[in-house]
């Protein structure tokens, strides 16, 4: 059989990307690249306003989605996606904004960030891809590396607690937790379709493999084994309580939607604030734009 | 009868194979040709069992693959 050239019909993902920017600098048997398309999936689905959402990244592998995707994306500062997010979306509510980062960058560097943006229910979508690792500067222990995994700082293995991500950001405050692997693909894209019409504080954790520093180091063969094993030991427990969705090396993976819960979020909070103290000398900035004719933010119900 | 086709782009493959083992029914495996890069990329052993699904391409990490129905499903005509 012949190998067939790409021809129209166009690959769905293609229209998100910055194709001179391809190949991109992942790994061979990399999930990133996974995730991606069941984002892009995602915004097909959900019929995404593109000129009403921005992608934020933090630094690590993962950080270069921002750069790959043909949308209004920034690559921040390490650590720093969340803090960058918040003050997008405060600046501009009407915009949808998504973190797209990894777990060194959301949970160890910008670990405070991420707790106080879900204390606060900012609302914002984060797309947590957890490899378990830091992958981009060679493999060191992150916070969420399991036990008795060999690191290129832990050369006789892991012996420290490692970060339960569902359980921290529900413990402090996010409205949507879910986790999902590369390997459930149309679940994630589901899960991410659904975080657009979810207010608040989004959270999903995708957990990916890192074949050239995890799996390999620890001698779990490539990419496609670690995709079999997620297969194979990936449990799906909807509304699982998170406390017991920890992970450990060769253990099973609890996936699934593990917290769907309404609370006001921080711009509501803070314009119901307003409005009290100050009385009628506050005049919400989004609801005079309103007043003046600009039409985006009534049908998005924000000056109600 | 084929209900789909799969496209691959074969300079984009850095042949992890996810394609090849999660394709439901069976169309693809990795062919024995390199790419430029000294890679593998997959072809087609069975075009006739293609549902156009696009699993292939849902799983494909390096954007180098997709299914496509050649009958839209009745959910995707509306679109």
């Amino acid at each position: 059989m012949s190998v067939t050239t790409i021809a129209p019909p166009a690959n769905p993902v293609e229209r998100f990307l910055r194709t001179d920017r391809m190949p991109h600098i992942w790994c061979p048997g990399c999930g990133i690249g996974t995730t991606v398309n069941c984002f892009t999936r995602a915004l097909i689905d959900a019929k995404i306003d593109l000129d009403h959402l921005a992608i934020v990244s933090g630094i690590g592998c993962s950080g270069r989605v921002a750069g790959y995707v043909r949308l209004d994306s920034f690559h921040t500062t390490h650590g720093r996606a969340i803090p960058f997010a918040t003050g997008l979306k405060l600046a501009n509510p009407k915009l949808q904004v998504v973190v797209y980062s990894g777990d060194g960058d959301l949970a160890a560097i910008g670990g405070n960030h991420l707790i106080h943006a879900a204390r606060r229910n900012v609302d914002l979508k984060v797309i947590c891809v957890n490899n378990l690792i830091y992958a981009m500067t060679g493999g060191q222990t992150a916070p969420t590396t399991p036990g008795q995994v060999v690191t290129s700082t832990n050369p006789y293995g892991t012996f420290d607690t490692s970060f339960n991500l569902p359980h921290l950001v529900e413990a402090a405050g996010a409205v949507y937790v879910a986790r999902w692997t590369t390997y459930h693909v149309r679940q994630l894209s589901r899960a991410i379709a659904e975080i657009f019409q979810k207010p608040g504080f989004s959270f999903i954790e995708i957990i990916s493999p890192c074949p050239t520093l995890y799996q390999r180091r620890n001698k779990m063969g490539d990419g496609l084994d670690t995709m079999k094993y997620y297969k194979e030991k990936s449990k799906v427990k909807n509304g699982a309580p998170t406390s017991e969705v920890g992970l450990d090396k060769q253990g099973e993976i609890i996936v699934g939607k593990f917290v769907d819960r309404a609370r006001p979020d921080y711009r509501e909070l803070m314009v119901n604030q307003m409005h009290e103290s100050l009385g009628s000398r506050f005049i919400d900035p989004v609801a005079a734009e309103c007043e003046e004719g600009e039409p985006q933010g009534c049908e998005e119900g924000l000056c109600s | 009868m084929a209900k789909g086709t799969v496209l691959i782009e074969v300079e984009r493959c850095k042949a992890c194979g996810f394609c090849v083992e999660f394709c439901p029914t069976k169309v693809l495996a990795l062919s024995t040709a390199f790419n430029s890069k000294g890679y593998h990329p997959p072809h087609v052993i069975a075009p006739e069992k293609c549902s156009g699904c696009d699993l292939c391409g849902m799983f494909c990490p390096d954007f180098a693959i997709f299914g496509h129905r050649d009958v839209p499903a009745a959910s995707e005509i509306n679109q």
